[in-house]
């Protein structure tokens, strides 16, 4: 077990060569490992690399194993090497940094190149390839709102980074040599639901072109087709495939066709040299897919050790888009051939989904599933045991419903694939859950690996972690409603990166194309907030009282609350008040907590007249908005007060009033600790005290009592009410629609609140400041509307054309 | 079968798309609501505490009630949510003639005097009612 160990030099250090290492170590005998990679970062999921160009995961988070895990397993990483040469007799490998490094066993795991098709003058400055972390940290850095970009080639890889700049923002155009995206995945049908979607989504998609030339002085300024058409861009994306990197392969004098020849146990046809991933053909085939990759490194893993027996028999492909909202996944052979082929289809071109079944002898042969993709393993495990279907002809397109959730996994035998990607069976998952204590998603991933790649399995594992384990908690995702797949935090990305400006308009594109009750007011305030007016308001996806501005009563009848800053009237005002509540037989008239008067039981009709005839502005009392700033008379009469809180709270409420947030929020401002006006119990509470303001947020005194949180001691009054608006704004920005602040301030804790508020960088909290302002400069009193309406019938009961006569 | 009697009732135009208007007829008051592609309507009395359904927010073919979030189907007059709910409102036949919504009231029927109208059903109306859905 000392210097007696063998050494394997492994070259590439992505997905399939450190993966095939995880399986070595498994093994005996043990090697001195070392690695070497030409990127300069650890090893990665490269199939995540569309995730981070959608800006959906950072850069560490797609890291697959870190600098503690080779240290951990004494292995020797050598990164921004290249390895130039090899020399087979002598076992050597060459860096290009001019090292030679000797071996006793090599495996070659160097991936793929992206393939360039012939294109005139396509090395122009500001054409790109989508390969590497580098490749899209540079797509990053070029991508801006507006840029022209083009992407040649309309697979997967091609319609992810047409996604991924899209959502930063650029025009996008997809151009594909043929005629169906996803040609090898797909069928026309399909490609024509995918290329549909695709263009609901802002990327226009042009199909049966070819490129020829890449445009421009220097710079790319477009791209040129067959034919002679073209068309402007400022970015192109090469993404027309990949091919094998056998460079190696052939300076090793290895057997080498399009990829290094593999037989079954892996052996390339050196006895100490071996290959792994995309850079092997085996039975004729290169991979360009994860799943082979780690079924040929666990083979290779057993032959390399000396443990030969498993072989690799190849793999079914099977893909699946990785396209927020865009549910596509494909197996196996998906045209029909030949006679003795059955096809089986289901298609709801409004839901946008699309399923097609080819069977062969009863068995399955190959799948395509569009917009609906839940069920996807069951079919992998049809294709992969070649199961027998005839009895199960009635479930082939949709499985029999379950009445409980863990039913579905629960029947599924131990030896089915749980996780594709890694080959983690249900029952090596049960057999952690059992002898190794896993009862969680983070320690499931941690100890099996399962869900770590795609993770189109973690709903089976969390399922099956349900259904075991008895005190699991599931890492809610709460989705907003059954309308939507997508919690609120991912919709508000989603609005704001893809500018959606109307509500109708996400329901279809990401929803069931209806909405509800939860959702719509949601969304619609999603983007008030976010668009702050300047977007298609939709009043049928408001709730009745924003739709007419006052509070809709059990007797159908409304209540009407005019604004009175912090609680300061006037004679006048109150006359005015009182001539109105008479004139329209007001049938109650009260005095709120809010230090406001309500007009209770006023008929819709006559809304636009009472608004009128009070002169005032909406109180906004009805609405999930700024409701007020309750105040005591603070200095200006009491002879305990401290601080001015009248004025104060008259000016907070002037800065945010006719604002709307996610639930309503409710202020008060104190001259003094007495507190008289409450404030330690409001949403936003400004308390006076010598010399300074204590800025309190989260307060409760409702349905939950909640004594408020200090978010900052303040020495101005500007100062304070600067507090004030910064957190205001970041609850707008980041709670859940119908989330009070007592509520968010909890769940996000104050210390993070103020990290990300008052004690954030000033640049942060200015560009805070600047969208409150931005928004506040758009917003108007609603109840303007009485004179300039929304509709015709607004405020009215229609009056029928025809009268009945019996 | 009774026969219809149409009236006709207001401009497509004011009833904004996907909102829901109310209108008596007589003493009933009706909730006239644009889908897009249609006009449905039924009585606008949402059988839970009588909520105003015209000022509901719409759900496919449903509206839900701006009072407690009953959810009545447009197009029978069933409430759908909650679901052990079995009580049952008048739906009126609609149509559109040169831009004008028709109603069909041949389902209220005359009481007392002739002028006044209420939105009782017949007996065989809520029988034809529910052995047609």
């Amino acid at each position: 077990m000392t210097s007696k160990r063998e050494k394997l030099v492994v070259v590439g250090n992505g997905m399939a060569g450190v993966a095939c290492v995880e399986q070595v170590l498994h093994h005996a005998p043990k090697f001195d490992i070392t690695i070497f990679g030409d990127e300069t970062h650890l090893n990665y999921n490269r199939i995540l690399l569309s995730s981070v160009l959608a800006g959906e995961k950072s850069a560490d988070e797609i890291v697959l194993n870190g600098l503690d895990w080779y240290e951990k397993n004494n292995i020797d990483l050598k990164v921004g090497v290249r390895i130039v040469d090899v020399d087979a007799n002598a076992k050597t490998v060459t860096g290009d940094d001019g090292s030679v490094t000797k071996f006793d066993k090599l495996l070659l795991a160097t991936g793929s190149l992206p393939l360039i098709p012939s294109i005139e003058d396509v090395k122009k400055d500001g054409v790109f390839v989508f390969r590497t972390l580098d490749d899209t940290r540079s797509l990053l850095e070029r991508a801006r709102p507006g840029l022209k970009a083009v992407v040649i080639g309309g697979g997967l890889l091609g319609l992810e980074a047409a996604r991924g700049l899209q959502v930063q923002g650029c025009d996008v155009t997809v151009v594909h040599l043929m005629d169906t995206l996803m040609e090898r995945q797909l069928d026309a049908t399909g490609g024509g639901y995918l290329a549909s979607k695709m263009n609901q989504l802002g990327v226009t998609v042009l199909l049966g072109l070819s490129t020829t030339k890449v445009l421009g002085n220097g710079k790319v300024e477009g791209v040129e087709f067959k034919g002679g058409g073209s068309i402007p861009a400022e970015l192109v994306v090469v993404a027309a495939g990949i091919r094998p990197n056998v460079e190696l392969g052939h300076k090793a004098g290895l057997e080498v066709k399009r990829g290094i020849v593999v037989n079954d146990y892996m052996e390339t046809s050196h006895p100490d040299i071996f290959a792994v991933g995309e850079c092997v053909q085996h039975n004729g085939i290169c991979y360009g897919l994860v799943a082979p990759l780690l079924e040929q490194g666990k083979v290779l893993a057993a032959t390399i050790t000396g443990n030969k027996g498993p072989t690799y028999q190849g793999s079914v492909l099977a893909s699946k888009l990785k396209i927020m909202g865009v549910d596509v996944f494909s197996a196996g052979e998906i045209n029909e051939k030949g006679n003795d082929s059955e096809v089986i289809r289901y298609e709801d071109p409004s839901m946008g989904i699309y399923k097609k079944l080819v069977l062969k002898n009863k068995r399955l042969a190959g799948v395509i599933l569009m917009g609906e993709t839940a069920d996807s393993h069951r079919y992998m495990e049809w294709l992969r045991t070649q199961t027998d279907l005839a009895s199960l002809r009635r479930q082939l397109l949709f499985p029999e419903p379950t009445t409980d959730a863990g039913l579905d996994v629960a029947q599924m035998p131990d030896r089915d694939t749980i996780c594709g990607c890694m080959g983690v069976t249900k029952g090596t998952i049960i057999h952690a859950i059992h002898e190794k204590g896993v009862n969680t998603l983070a320690q499931l991933k941690e100890c099996t690996r399962a869900s770590t790649s795609c993770g189109s399995c973690t709903g089976l594992c969390q399922q099956l972690l349900k259904a075991v384990v008895p005190e699991f908690q599931e890492e809610v995702k709460r989705t907003i409603c059954k309308c939507m797949p997508f919690s609120e935090d991912q919709l508000r990305e989603m609005l704001r990166s893809q500018q959606l400006k109307s509500v109708q308009e996400v329901l279809e594109i990401y929803g069931n194309g209806i909405g509800c009750e939860i959702c719509k007011p949601a969304l619609s305030y999603m983007m008030d907030m976010l668009w702050c007016g300047e977007h298609e308001e939709d009043r049928s996806a408001r709730f009745i009282n924003d739709r007419v501005h006052a509070n809709i009563q059990k007797d159908g009848t409304f209540s009407v609350v005019p604004r009175m800053r912090g609680g300061v009237t006037s004679p006048t005002e109150l006359r005015r008040i009182a001539d109105v509540a008479e004139k329209y037989n007001v049938p109650m008239v009260k005095v709120t907590g809010s230090q406001r008067i309500d007009l209770l039981g006023v008929k819709k009709a006559d809304l636009p007249k009472v608004w009128a005839d009070l002169g005032m502005p909406s109180g906004q009392a009805y609405t999930k908005g700024v409701r007020m700033v309750k105040t005591c008379v603070g200095t200006d009469f009491c002879r305990f007060g401290t601080q001015d809180s009248t004025s104060a709270g008259i000016e907070l409420e002037r800065r945010l009033e006719n604002l709307f947030t996610p639930h309503k929020v409710k202020m008060g401002a104190v001259g003094c600790p007495r507190n008289c006006a409450e404030a330690t119990v409001k949403d936003i509470g400004l308390i006076g005290q010598e010399g300074s303001w204590q800025v309190v947020v989260g307060g409760a005194a409702g349905k939950s009592v909640r004594k408020a949180d200090l978010l900052i001691t303040a020495e101005s009054t500007e100062q304070a009410l600067r507090a004030a608006e910064i957190f205001f704004q970041y609850y707008r920005e980041s709670a859940n629609y119908l989330e009070r602040t007592y509520d968010f301030v909890e769940r996000t804790g104050i210390e993070k609140v103020r990290k990300e508020t008052v004690y954030a960088p000033q640049a942060m909290q200015e560009a805070l400041l600047d969208r409150l302002h931005k928004a506040k400069a758009l917003s108007y009193d609603a109840w303007l509307e009485r004179e300039t309406p929304k509709t015709t019938s607004q405020f009215i009961q229609i009056e029928p054309l025809e009268t009945v006569l019996a | 079968m009774k026969q219809q009697k149409w009236i006709r009732i207001t401009n497509c135009e004011n009833i904004p798309l996907r909102e829901g208007r109310s209108l008596k007829i007589g003493e009933c008051e009706i909730g006239v609501f644009n889908l897009g592609d249609r006009f449905l309507a039924i009585e606008n009395r949402c059988p839970h505490q009588g909520g105003p359904l015209a000022d509901g927010i719409i759900s496919g073919t449903a509206v839900v009630c701006p009072l407690h979030a009953w959810k009545i189907d447009l197009e029978s007059g069933a409430v759908l949510k909650p679901s052990d709910t079995t009580n049952w409102l008048h739906a009126f036949e609609t149509r559109i003639e040169d831009g004008i919504v028709l109603l069909d009231i041949s389902g209220l029927e005359t009481t007392r005097s002739e002028e006044e109208i209420s939105c009782s059903l017949t007996p065989q109306d809520l029988e034809t009612q529910k052995t047609a859905t």
